[in-house]
């Protein structure tokens, strides 16, 4: 006699279960981004006579927030595609979003050097302190998306993308738009709010 | 036939060292969590001997004063971060599974990462003492004194090695939500689980909710020190911080209690041969409980000046979080009220639990008012009150946990007469050493200062306290002989000896890799007990007849289908799996680099890579190999 154990390979799915702890690991993050927030809006005045949000590039920060939420929209098609198994969009939308995503982060990059030029370092004043810190942190996030989705693309390349492995598409998507969302945060209560 | 043919399915139990590394069984992690914190403990409780030998006369000196705040900080981090709270991860992880019908938690191999990683931030930790010296800020780690940079890497070991801690424990939490909330066995639903678990998912969603708070504040006082940011000095305020940590600190001191207090509402029912009395109670406490916790932190800092208006809202805050604490201590009592109490080791811890409790949390109602607080703030009423939830209440729950299920783990009972040395020295020492404490507060002896002049009147209970504290010491002593005994030596206990109500006891002692031979199917809350008895007219329990000593009769299992209904019949455990243990090597490497920043960063970037290895060979390695084939 043998027992279904041996005789089948169905696996008990374990996608919800993972869709449900990424849920609360960003719940988890909302906490981490909070106090940050809150941090800065504690230092938003705190400038010590250095420079202060008078040397935001908004036009810039727009464009680069632009192609952060477009990246979204790509992750979304990606998600679609690999729904769908649809390997090749699959493959093409992963990359798009990872590109966007970089390009994000060069612009970022970009903008920390014109601001250490412009005389805000990191220690200038409690201003300069909270405000890398929270961006940088969340520059953090999408390079560690970047990684994530990147290991996806490699997987797509030779269809092992719906194997059970610890990582898939949704999760990516998952963490992909809550880094998203916080930036739409960050972006309103750092650059647009100069009260 | 039919038994034989499923032992062989059954995955065997793996030995020798590699096994334990490379082990993914929530058991197994679990033992290792239980072991590794009872050292941790007899770490912490050392440091403590030496802070009451220092204590014990007027000007003592077998301190300096460097050494004595190197060990009260370190004496309190490992207590609460490295002892009482990887305590608890030990029983959630060996009992959530067994509690909700599971054959392991939902992340086996995240699972053993966060075991990891706690492990080697503990020995990181404990390593600072010979390594430029340990942690001397206070385990609340003020600012300024915390960024000031006299020392070296002291602050920095804290603000690393707690960051750490904070991760591991954020993982595990994830864990046990997702595997409560997902991998319930069928007819389990949320109001059928055990009081311990439901505790377990409160504290799993404190920590997730709280510990990233305690993170950005880490994170800062790291850069205040390292990279000259002015969070909490310069243009900054100090008073961050404070806010940071005690919106961590305060659901944190329920993160030490709930489990114990689980622990207590499922020995209670079972020595008094009750159902838990008001079990909807009881759960629905614990949520208010964990949401209160988060409105209160300010009580640590009225003396800080937030305002009257402040000080009233959380004053009145506190206030209203003794009610579901107070509830759940009448439910308790209304268990044991009319039942058959046997007063076994288990339920004496229990009780000993709910004693020292509640004078514990009568002293923390005390701190609530503000006038009061402001005579009390600082001084040895406050270790008193916070010795008496944490130990009373904390140490005693988690001992009566290890009292009740030490034949589960193992088979054997632990030796009753040592038990009782334990119990009664425990008991006496305890109150010989923290009673007094509440004397010398209120006579204005301040804490955290490591002598006091004499002709103060203080000397009598300084002494009567240490004498208490080597009490503490030599009954633990006995506890740890007892462990080690009754492992290979203790009666033999059976699968059932308590006459259990719960999962756990369904299975034999100690529990298969892979829990249950067939997942249960679920129609009462203590569902075991229903399957063990009946009621008769007038509600009396009576044993129903085709049970035998505890394990279902082989006749309900029938052939090798499985009456699940499909639901997860399938035996496969995951593999076993080296890549936690490397990721979380390769993150105490970074760790250690940062402590030794600038020089430090070749260090950072050898373990960043290191744990990039581990977590993607991880993310990409299928959860079960295919080497179930015959």
């Amino acid at each position: 006699m043998t027992s279904p154990a041996v005789e089948t390979h169905e696996h008990h799915d374990i996608r919800p279960i993972r869709k449900a702890a990424m849920w609360v690991f960003l719940g988890s993050e909302c906490m981490f981004f909070g106090s940050m927030i809150a941090t800065f809006l504690l230092y938003r005045n705190n400038t010590a006579d250095g420079p202060g949000a008078e040397i935001f590039d908004i036009p810039f920060t727009s464009a680069s927030s632009f192609v952060l939420l477009m990246s979204s929209l790509t992750m979304v098609l990606a998600h679609n595609a690999f729904e769908k198994r649809d390997a090749r969009g699959t493959r093409i939308w992963l990359l798009a979003t990872a590109l966007l995503g970089t390009t994000f982060l060069a612009g970022q990059i970009y903008e920390f050097t014109e601001f250490v030029h412009k005389g805000l370092t990191l220690s200038t004043s409690s201003f300069g302190s909270s405000f890398y810190m929270l961006t940088g942190f969340h520059g953090a996030h999408v390079a560690i998306g970047v990684l994530m989705l990147l290991a996806m693309f490699y997987l797509s390349l030779d269809g092992r993308l719906y194997e059970d492995r610890g990582l898939n598409v949704e999760l990516v998507g998952l963490y992909w738009h809550f880094v998203d969302i916080v930036w739409i945060v960050i972006f309103t209560v750092v650059y647009l709010l100069q009260v | 036939m039919v038994l034989d043919s499923s032992k062989d399915l059954a995955p065997a139990e793996p030995t020798g060292i590699w096994s334990w590394i490379t082990t993914v069984d929530h058991k197994r992690i679990g033992l290792l969590y239980g072991v590794t914190a009872l050292i941790a403990f007899f770490v912490a409780g050392l440091e403590a001997l030496l802070l009451r030998l220092q204590l014990t006369t007027a000007n003592g000196t077998v301190l300096s004063a460097d050494a004595y705040n190197q060990l009260f900080t370190m004496h309190g981090l490992t207590m609460l971060l490295v002892v009482v709270m990887p305590v608890g991860a030990a029983f959630m992880n060996y009992f959530i599974p067994l509690h909700i019908g599971a054959r392991d938690v939902a992340f086996p191999r995240a699972n053993a990462f966060s075991y990891w990683l706690f492990l080697f931030s503990t020995i990181m930790l404990l390593s600072s003492f010979v390594l430029g010296g340990a942690p001397d800020g206070g385990w609340f780690g003020y600012a300024p004194l915390s960024t000031q940079l006299d020392e070296f890497v002291r602050m920095d070991y804290y603000a690393i090695g707690a960051q750490l801690l904070g991760i591991a424990s954020i993982m595990a939490s994830a864990n046990f939500i997702a595997t409560v909330f997902t991998m319930r066995a069928p007819g389990m639903n949320l109001m059928r689980i055990p009081v311990f678990t439901w505790m377990a998912v409160v504290v799993s969603f404190l920590l997730i909710f709280s510990l990233p708070i305690f993170g950005v504040g880490l994170f800062q006082m790291f850069f205040d020190r390292n990279f000259g940011t002015q969070f909490f000095g310069g243009g900054g305020d100090p008073l961050l911080w404070q806010h940071l940590f005690w919106l961590f600190g305060h659901p944190e001191v329920y993160v030490l209690i709930l489990p114990a207090m689980g622990i207590v509402s499922e020995v209670i029912p079972v020595f008094s041969r009750k159902p838990l009395f008001g079990y909807p109670f009881v759960v629905f406490s614990g949520i208010a409980i964990g949401f209160m916790g988060f409105g209160v932190w300010a009580h640590h800092m009225y003396t800080a000046g937030l305002g009257p208006v402040a000080e009233a809202g959380f004053g009145v805050a506190t206030m209203m979080i003794a009610v579901p604490t107070g509830v759940k201590i009448f439910n308790w009592i209304g268990t044991m009220w009319g039942g058959k109490v046997r007063f076994e080791l288990p339920m004496m811890f229990a009780i000993g639990f709910v004693s020292l409790f509640v004078i514990g949390g009568l002293s923390g109602v005390l701190h609530s008012v503000v006038p009061s607080d402001y005579q009390q703030h600082d001084s040895y009423f406050v270790v008193a009150h916070f010795h008496y939830v944490l130990f009373g209440g904390g140490v005693f729950g988690y001992v009566a946990g290890a009292y009740y299920w030490f034949p589960k783990w193992t088979g054997r009972f632990l030796d009753q007469r040592l038990g009782q040395w334990h119990f009664w020295l425990m008991l006496l020492g305890f109150n010989l050493t923290f009673a007094p404490m509440h004397i010398l507060g209120l006579n204005g002896m301040a804490r955290r200062t490591y002598r006091y002049p004499e002709g103060l009147g203080w000397e009598f209970w300084n002494q009567v306290a240490t004498v208490g504290s080597f009490i503490i010491g030599i009954s633990f002593l006995i506890f740890a002989w007892n462990l080690i005994k009754s492992r290979k030596h203790g009666v033999a206990a059976g699968s059932d000896p308590w006459d259990g109500r719960t999962l756990e006891w369904s299975i034999p002692s100690p529990p298969p890799v892979h829990n249950f031979d067939e997942i249960p199917h679920v129609e009462h809350v203590d569902d075991f007990w229903h399957r063990k008895y009946a009621t008769d007219e007038e509600g009396r329990a009576v044993r129903m007849p085709d049970v035998t000593g505890g394990t279902i009769a082989p006749e309900t299992t029938t052939g090798g289908e499985s009456e699940g209904g499909g639901h997860e019949d399938d035996m496969h455990m995951p593999s076993p799996s080296y890549y936690p243990i490397v990721a979380a090597f390769g993150i105490i490497i970074t760790g250690y680099g940062f402590v030794y920043l600038p020089g430090g960063w070749v260090a950072v970037g050898v373990g960043a890579l290191v744990t990039l290895w581990g977590f993607f060979g991880w993310s990409l390695e299928p959860v079960t190999r295919d080497e179930h084939h015959d």
